[in-house]
Formats: C-alpha cells, sequence, structure tokens
C-alpha cells in the first residue's frame, strides 16, 4: 500500500499540488479491463501477409551462400527479403543522438555474429506457408570461433566479434576502449584503510519477457505513406530508426502506438518495424511481422550479463575510504544501447554514498551472445546489486549493523561525489531509517537521529587531488597528465553553492572522511578548462568519414551537447 | 503444406492414420502440439483426434484402476474414488491447463513437466497402446525409456492396482507456487504391515529425462519403520548414482542437494 | 486449404465459421469472430491472455483446436459490461489499479469470473489457485488479487 510520509522533507515540497501526491486513475483503465484497448496485434487489415525470418543456427559464422530458390516455390510465398534489399542495411540505435558507429545489419549478409541473428525473411499468405518456405531455405555456413564471456573477449587474441569495433569494445569519444572515473588517489587510501575487501560479483542476462511479444503491422497508406502499427516503446524512436534504416523521409511513415503489452526495455530496439515496412513497400501489401514465443525469448535482446570488481578501503569505525571497480557490460554481437549503460553506471558510482578516494573503469565488450539492451534501470540495477551485496559484506567484515553501516557512509546534502557535483535532495539516511521502522529493525539512538539535510558538506565538499593513470586508455599518443588539481569540477557547468531551504545546523553528526590528500585550502574554485575525462592531445587524424548527424558528448552526468 | 485435421470415433481408426503418415501427430488436450505448430514445427501436417467416448473414461471397479488417457486432470479431480490421486492432478498446471491436459498427454510431457506420470510410476502403471491390429500392454517404466520413438501407437489408458489404504504419497518442490514446473516431484507406495515396510515403490519427476524409479531408496526402506532413524538410509541414498538434469528451473547440483530433503519430509509427512 | 465447419455460442450469440486445419480456438475468435479481448501471449498455455471460459470452466484458447469448441459455449471478456453497465469485477481492478499495460487483463478477468461463479466468497488461496495460470508482467499479483477478493465482498459495487 502507499504511504505518503509527509514528514519528511516537508519544507522542500509544495503539497498544494493538483495531481502530484494524490491518486488518480489511469486514463487507459477502462479500455483494459473492458478488453478494448486496441494492441497493435489487433488490428486485421484485408490481404495482410506474414513474414517470419531464417535465423542463424550458429554463434559465429561465415555465410558462404544463400539459396532460397525452393522458397521462392513454395506456396503462398510472395517475397523473399535478403541483406541486399534493405536500403540502408547497417544501423546502430544511438545514431539518432550520433552516438556509436552503425554496426548491425538489418538481414546478415556475409557473416553471423550471435546464434538467431536473421539472415533471410520470408512473406507469405499465411504464417504456416511462411513457415514453411523458411525451413527450405538453404544457407551454407562455415562456422568460426565465438566468444562468450566478457573478459575472454578482452584477451589478446580472442575472436573479433564485431568488425567496426575490432578489439571487441565499445569506442567512447571516438578514443576510449572504456569509461574512466578517477576522483582522489584510491591506492594510497587502500594503504590507509583498516580492512580491504576485493569481491566479484556477475549477473546473467536477463528477459524482459513482455506477455505481448515484440512486432508491428505495416500497411501502404495513402500519398506514398505507410501506416505502421506497433508496440514500440519510444514510438518517434522507432519511426525515425525505420525511416534510417529504408532511406525514407520520416513524413512517409505513420506510426500509431502507445499500447504496449509489456515493455520493460524490449520493446526500444525496432526490430519489426523497418522489415515490414520494407515488405510493404515490395509487396504493396499489409505485412504482420510478429515474433513468436521462441524469437521473443532467444532472439529478442535482454538486459546483458555484466560482472563487476570491487575492492574497498574500509575503517573500523565503518567509514568507506576508497572504492575501486572494474565493471563489464556484456554487449552481446552489436551495440543496441549498451554503451549507454556503462555511462549511465559510472555516473551511479560509487553508489549513494559518500566515499572520498573513487576509482572505475567500465567496459561495454561485444561477444557472440544475444545483443543486450535496455531493461529496467540497465546500468545502474546490476551495479546496485554488486554493490550491496558488498555493503553487508563490509559491515560484517567490521562487525558492524548493515543498516548502520549505510547511514554512515550515505550522501548527504552538499557532499560532492565522484562526479564532481553537489548532491542535493539526498535521501538515502531516511529511507534506511524508514525501512529499519518497517521490518523492526533495531537502529541505535544515534543513527536514529541522522539526516540527509545534516552533516554534509565542509570537509565532504572537498574535490581531492586526483591521481591519473593511462590503464586502458589506447589512443596513439596518449600520456596521462599525472594529476587532476583539487577542486577541479565539470566543465560549462555553473557552479552552484548548495542552498537547503531550510536553515541547516552545523554539520557535525556525520562522519568526516579522510581524503587521501591534504584538503585544499578553499572549497568553491572556479570552473577550470579541464574537463571530466582527461584530455588527450589534439587527435593526430580527424575520423575518416563524417557521419551523418552532427557531433555530440552524450553523457548521463553531463547531459548532451554539442561539439 | 496446409495442416489437415482428421477427427475419429475410433481410436482404432486413429491409430491407423497415425501408422500410414509419417507427418501425422495425435492430439489430445493440445498443450504439447499446439504449441510446437505455434514455434513454426513443420514436419507435422495432420493432426489426428479420437471423439471415442472411452478414450476419456474412469474405471475405478474392481480392484483395478483405469484411468482412459483422454481424461483431463479436471476429470480425475471430479473422481472420488482417485482422492488419492488429487494431490498429483491439482499440481498439473492452474485450472484452466488441468481441463484441457490429460492423463495420457503426461505421459509424453518432457522433464521437468510429467508430475501425473512420476506418480503412475510409483503405482506400478501399465500402458495400454492402440496400434493398428495389435493391441498391447506394456508396463510404464518400459513405455517411458522409449516414449518418443515413433510407431509406438496411441496411449489408450492406462492401469495399475488400486494402492492400499494411505500407502500413496507425493511432494512436488517448484520455485513457483501453487503453479510451478518441478525441482523434483517424488511419489512412492509405501505398503506397511505390522509397521514395516514391504515392497515400496518410489519414483522421481525432473530427476532424468523421464520419471524414473529409485530402486536403491526403495531397497533401503525395505523392512524399515517410517521414523527418523528408520529412513536414515533411504534418505542418504536419496540422490544416489543420478545426474538429474540442468534447466531453467534447477541445475543438476542443486536437485541432487535437495533431494534428501525433500524425500525425508515425504518419508516423515512432513509439510512445508 | 482444407476447412472445417464449427459452430459455437459466443458471449450468447450463435456463430458458424469454417476453421483452417489447425486454427487454434482464439485465431478464430479473434480473426472469424472478430472478439479481440483474448490475446495471443505465449502460443504455449503457460501465460493465460488467451484464457475463455467453455460452458463455464476457463481453457486456454491459443492451444485449443478450434474443433475442440465445436457445439460448446464460449465467454469472452467483451461480455463482462452489459448496457452500459461494467461487472463488478471490472470495477474492482479499476479501483485497485489491477492492470497496468492491459494485456493480461482479459484473461485474469476470465480467470476470475470463473472461481467467482463457482465460489462466491473465495478463500485467498483460492483467488491465487484461481489466478495460477495466468502471468502478468507490470502490476504484480497483488494488486489482482484484492481486487478479485474485493469484487467477491462486494458483489453490487458499480461503477460511479
Amino acid at each position: 500500500m502507499l504511504e505518503f510520509r509527509k514528514d519528511l522533507f516537508a519544507n522542500e515540497r509544495d503539497d498544494n499540488l493538483n495531481e502530484v501526491g494524490k491518486p488518480t486513475q489511469r486514463q487507459d483503465m477502462a479500455g483494459h479491463v473492458t478488453g478494448r484497448t486496441p494492441f497493435f496485434d489487433d488490428h486485421r487489415l484485408d490481404g495482410m501477409l506474414h513474414l517470419k525470418c531464417v535465423r542463424s543456427p550458429h554463434h559465429s559464422a561465415r555465410i558462404r551462400s544463400i539459396d532460397v530458390s525452393a522458397a521462392e516455390r513454395s506456396p503462398g510465398v510472395r517475397r523473399i527479403l535478403r541483406g541486399a534489399d534493405v536500403p540502408v542495411n547497417l544501423n546502430t540505435l544511438l545514431s539518432l543522438l550520433a552516438f556509436g558507429e552503425d554496426d548491425e545489419p538489418s538481414l546478415a549478409t556475409d557473416q553471423v555474429r550471435y546464434k538467431g541473428e536473421p539472415v533471410v525473411a520470408i512473406i507469405a499468405d499465411s504464417e504456416r506457408e511462411a513457415w514453411e518456405a523458411v525451413s527450405k531455405v538453404r544457407v551454407a555456413y562455415d562456422p568460426l570461433p565465438a566468444v562468450f564471456d566478457v573478459e575472454e573477449a578482452l584477451k589478446p587474441g580472442a575472436p573479433s566479434v564485431n568488425p567496426v569495433y575490432t578489439r571487441n569494445t565499445f569506442t567512447y569519444h571516438d578514443k576510449y576502449d572504456h569509461v574512466k572515473l578517477r576522483f582522489g588517489d584510491v591506492e594510497r587510501a587502500f594503504q590507509e584503510a583498516d580492512f580491504v575487501l576485493e569481491e566479484r560479483y556477475q549477473m546473467s542476462p536477463i528477459e524482459q519477457a513482455p506477455i505481448e511479444t515484440n512486432g508491428a503491422i505495416a500497411a501502404p497508406e495513402v500519398n506514398d505513406r505507410y501506416i505502421v502499427y506497433t508496440c514500440a516503446q519510444g514510438l518517434f524512436f522507432s519511426l525515425d530508426t525505420t525511416a534510417k534504416i529504408l532511406d525514407l523521409p520520416s513524413n512517409k511513415l505513420h506510426f500509431i502506438g502507445g499500447t504496449v503489452g509489456g515493455g520493460f526495455g524490449g520493446k526500444v530496439d525496432s526490430l519489426c518495424e523497418p522489415l515490414a515496412v520494407l515488405g510493404a513497400m515490395l509487396t504493396g501489401r499489409p505485412v504482420r511481422y510478429v515474433l513468436n514465443r521462441i524469437e521473443e525469448m532467444q532472439v529478442s535482446a535482454p538486459r546483458g550479463a555484466e560482472r563487476h570488481y570491487i575492492k574497498d578501503g574500509v575503517m573500523r569505525d565503518g567509514r568507506i575510504i576508497a572504492r575501486k571497480m572494474t565493471v563489464y557490460f556484456d554487449c552481446g554481437a552489436y551495440t543496441r544501447l549498451t554503451s549507454y549503460g556503462a555511462l549511465k553506471c559510472v555516473a551511479h558510482l560509487p553508489g549513494p554514498y559518500t566515499i572520498p578516494n573513487v576509482s572505475a573503469d567500465a567496459y561495454c565488450v561485444f561477444t557472440n551472445r544475444i545483443p543486450a539492451t535496455a531493461m529496467r534501470g540497465f546500468g545502474v540495477t546490476g551495479v546496485d546489486f554488486a554493490i550491496e551485496c558488498q555493503m553487508d559484506k563490509l559491515a560484517h567484515l567490521i562487525g558492524m549493523d548493515p543498516m548502520e553501516f549505510r547511514i554512515v557512509n550515505a550522501y548527504r546534502d552538499g557532499d560532492v561525489k565522484a562526479h564532481r557535483e553537489h548532491a542535493s535532495n539526498t535521501a538515502l539516511v531516511e529511507c534506511v531509517q524508514v525501512a529499519a521502522e518497517k521490518a523492526s529493525w533495531p537502529l541505535s539512538d544515534a543513527a536514529r537521529a541522522q539526516s540527509s539535510l545534516t552533516g554534509g558538506g565542509g570537509e565532504r565538499a572537498i574535490i581531492p587531488d586526483t591521481r591519473l593513470d593511462d590503464g586502458g586508455v589506447r589512443p596513439a599518443g596518449w600520456r596521462p597528465e599525472g594529476t587532476l588539481p583539487p577542486g577541479t569540477r565539470a566543465p560549462s557547468r555553473p557552479q552552484v553553492t548548495p542552498q537547503p531551504s531550510a536553515p541547516r545546523p552545523p554539520p557535525i553528526a556525520a562522519p568526516q572522511p579522510t581524503p587521501a590528500s591534504p584538503p585544499p585550502a578553499q572549497e568553491q574554485v572556479p570552473a577550470p578548462a579541464a574537463p571530466q575525462t582527461p584530455t588527450p592531445p589534439p587527435a593526430q587524424s580527424q575520423p575518416q568519414s563524417q557521419p551523418r548527424y552532427a557531433r555530440t558528448r552524450f553523457s548521463t552526468v553531463f547531459g548532451t551537447r554539442r561539439r | 503444406m496446409p495442416i489437415t485435421v482428421r477427427s475419429f470415433d475410433r481410436l482404432s481408426d486413429a491409430t491407423s492414420v497415425l501408422s500410414s503418415d509419417r507427418a501425422a501427430r495425435f492430439i489430445a488436450g493440445g498443450t504439447l502440439v499446439m504449441r510446437d505448430l505455434h514455434e513454426g514445427d513443420v514436419s507435422v501436417s495432420t493432426l489426428v483426434r479420437s471423439m471415442d467416448r472411452t478414450f476419456a473414461e474412469i474405471s475405478t471397479t474392481g480392484g483395478r484402476i483405469e484411468i482412459g488417457a483422454g481424461a483431463t486432470m479436471a476429470k480425475v479431480l471430479a473422481n472420488r474414488d482417485l482422492a488419492f490421486l488429487h494431490p498429483v492432478a491439482r499440481h498439473v498446471g492452474g485450472p484452466a491447463i488441468r481441463q484441457m491436459a490429460t492423463v495420457g498427454g503426461n505421459l509424453f510431457a518432457p522433464s521437468p513437466y510429467g508430475d501425473f506420470a512420476t506418480a503412475l510410476l510409483a503405482l506400478d502403471a501399465t500402458v495400454s497402446l492402440a496400434s493398428g491390429f495389435s493391441p498391447r500392454e506394456v508396463p510404464l517404466a518400459e513405455f517411458l525409456s522409449h516414449r518418443d520413438r515413433p510407431g509406438n501407437g496411441v496411449v489408450s489408458k492406462v492401469s495399475f492396482p488400486r494402492p492400499p489404504h494411505d500407502a500413496f504419497r507425493f511432494r512436488k518442490a517448484s520455485r513457483v507456487r501453487p503453479k510451478g514446473a518441478s525441482v523434483i516431484a517424488i511419489a512412492a507406495v509405501l505398503p506397511q504391515s505390522g509397521g514395516r515396510i514391504s515392497g515400496a515403490r518410489v519414483a522421481y519427476g525432473a530427476m532424468a529425462q523421464t520419471p524414473i524409479r529409485v530402486p536403491a531408496v526403495e531397497r533401503a526402506l525395505e523392512g524399515k519403520t517410517l521414523d527418523p532413524s528408520g529412513i536414515s538410509t533411504a534418505v542418504a541414498v536419496a540422490a544416489e548414482g543420478l545426474s538429474p538434469p540442468t534447466d531453467p528451473i534447477a541445475t543438476s547440483w542443486y536437485r541432487s542437494e535437495v533431494a534428501p530433503v525433500h524425500l525425508r519430509r515425504l518419508l516423515l509427512g512432513e509439510t512445508g | 486449404m482444407p476447412k472445417t465447419p464449427v459452430q459455437f455460442r459466443i458471449n450468447g450469440t450463435d456463430k458458424a465459421v469454417f476453421a483452417d486445419g489447425g486454427q487454434s480456438l482464439l485465431d478464430v475468435i479473434r480473426r472469424e469472430v472478430g472478439d479481440t479481448a483474448p490475446k495471443y501471449g505465449c502460443g504455449q498455455g503457460t501465460c493465460g491472455a488467451c484464457m475463455v471460459l467453455i460452458d463455464g470452466e476457463p481453457h486456454l484458447s491459443c492451444i485449443l483446436l478450434a474443433e475442440m469448441a465445436d457445439g460448446r459455449s464460449i465467454e469472452t471478456a467483451s461480455n463482462l459490461d452489459q448496457g452500459g453497465q461494467i461487472h463488478p469485477l471490472q470495477d474492482a481492478f479499476m479501483t485497485h489499479f489491477a492492470a497496468q499495460c492491459g494485456f493480461c487483463t482479459p484473461g485474469m478477468l476470465m480467470a476470475a469470473k470463473a472461481l467467482l461463479d463457482k465460489v462466491p466468497n473465495p478463500t485467498r488461496e483460492q483467488v491465487i489457485d484461481a489466478i495460477s495460470d495466468n502471468l502478468c508482467r507490470c502490476t504484480g499479483y497483488e494488486p489482482i488479487i484484492n481486487a478479485i477478493l474485493d469484487a467477491a465482498q462486494n458483489p453490487s459495487r458499480r461503477s460511479a
């Protein structure tokens, strides 16, 4: 049952609102309970054809030949689609945000890189006739070595999965093979810590498993337009992706959606819409392309596998003084959205805790598994699982109550975390207190007296001297600059002094961290020119091909900015 | 080829089509066959149905119980004489599945499904096969070992001796309740004379590719009492010599680890 | 393509259709009858989105051959609201936020109706068993269970 705790942060909130904070009925509820909500597959169009795909039985293989002659003669077959029929047969979803290189074909031509990758699409009068023609397509494969583990994929000599990213790592900012986070000096802090704990965590891929499988119905409309009924989670994202792959102006596409039979991230990849529209263009008929359940489970993109190494330095009194992490995101064979998940992950580190020395390297790694994509907080949920397991182990190690241990380390308003911004509207202390209360978990008076509003800032807002290193950075000519000066902040952001809305008592309750370097004399410094990621020397050669869209830097920490 | 559905009033007519048409498959409740068709299995182009009334009949008169292969779990649950089997039938799917799933189909359910077949194995069931001119009867264990072989004919019914009062026990462990596939299913007939077990029959589901008997446990129970010390040897050998399957429900290791726990609870009549 | 004539009563109306060979009852209801309330979710009897009542008993129409419904009476979620008046179960589902994406809802409602038609005052355990053929991936099951119990306890509830 929903419970509003209006006693907490009362003066940070306007309770005089009409909708927020009050239960309200969903606008689509009446349609749901009467069974009249129109989902995409509830549209039946005259003369509708059905599309099914021939899929790779191999994790990795070269395609020697594709013979569709028997399939073409199969009863009911109207059209067979090959890679050459797709106008722009290479795409990456985030190219719409100028992030990442096009790396995935709609239909494989020379090579398959995961089991289930589509190679040929059959369009026939009935699903049964499409399946029968699928069974008659002869594809000759030469199986190739495959790699399924992120750390194996990074070893020298590992099979190269994706020709666009030959080293099996996504390329950030045109140069970097991983996302790097440095704050303070973790190595020095480990020397000073009472205990150091290093652990390994991992998570398997998770299928979103919507009850409605992915699919779309496309049909010719008037004025050379195509109407598309779809369950896409991002309707216009899907429209633009389809326009790009089919090399159509986007105003030729009329997408109808908004009713998604469960998505959870699994309906953002726009795999069905482009082929359905292409089929409608080439046959002049409505074309329905719906994944069956096995395809949904095995071929549509899941949350990817993750592996986390966490090394923490902790003091006997409960303070974590250093956290070092190496994070591997298993992207599968193609990028989809995993590269973005790795950015989200690093923006979130080291979790909702104030730790004065943090270091992290996050890799988006290509393997021959199913391409991974969005799912419910991807990039953050998995790493939180690892961090919170680690928090319990640390509490156990120093003999402290795990709830109190979290309160000791919780971030508070005014603190500066590894992203070099002031934290505001923090609420972890209160969350732990309420959770303890609900679970009848005994907390000490001291822990109960803590507040997110107090104890932050001061020494906890100091940006320490930061040691740099070149681990993982491989552009030619790159040299680490040594250190980032104390107080270095993110570029191009106004400096904001936190202004708590309530008068704040002096910060005495929260434990004070011990930065590995002596704190600088001044807390507020003008924004220097140094960016978050160490600036390399000017690139010696420009990228060979200019992308179609204006280049932007894409970061969940600092937002998207035109260069 | 498009699919043709052929319905027959007599089971023997259905079996002759099955023996002559390699693309024909028998359909009863639909829980196995329709799934394959939806997933694009084009090897089947003829579906054969039996409208034979005797196909779904249950007979409990006399010492031997006969259940038609077309009888659904709901029909088993509606039969008071089969009360000892109700806990088994209730563990097959939810209410809708139980309206459709048949006893005969359960003999073909791939692991980790097939809880009812596990119970029938413990009950020493015999499978009656209608195949062309020569109806046959084979012990269930033998049938299960080659159930996927073509040319078996159609299962017309299963029959077994009524177990002694209170001698039949069933226990299923699943990760989801009330409906969930088995981590392990255990069925046992534990006849006692003078407080000691004599001639126990124990079967596991989800511990091999098909339901299996567990002779080591049966031997260890012989002459023993159903108390913690009496069953200790049987529990110790609960997973001996088995290599259970690994599937999305559980790993082989996990199944081996929990087998003794659930066997002990079944033998001692513990709940939970 | 060989077609089979199938006759049944659906939501009180007699229908005669020609079913394609191997066509499921769900496909016939959605395509030939035009009632899209039951959904295709898994095609293997696992999710319950296709659930309909046949002679009052819950069935999974995606794995039923159309022929199996011959001569029988079918009820779908489209039949719950009558003459602008919604069914107590529908009202309770709305009140308890028992639907989010709405895809499992028609099947859930039929599972609930099958239960309440036979057991007007079910226990919580009976409700859980009754919807155990139905999967929901959005709301979780608690709001649905609460809605069914509420509808049972307040059979007179009607929409405002």
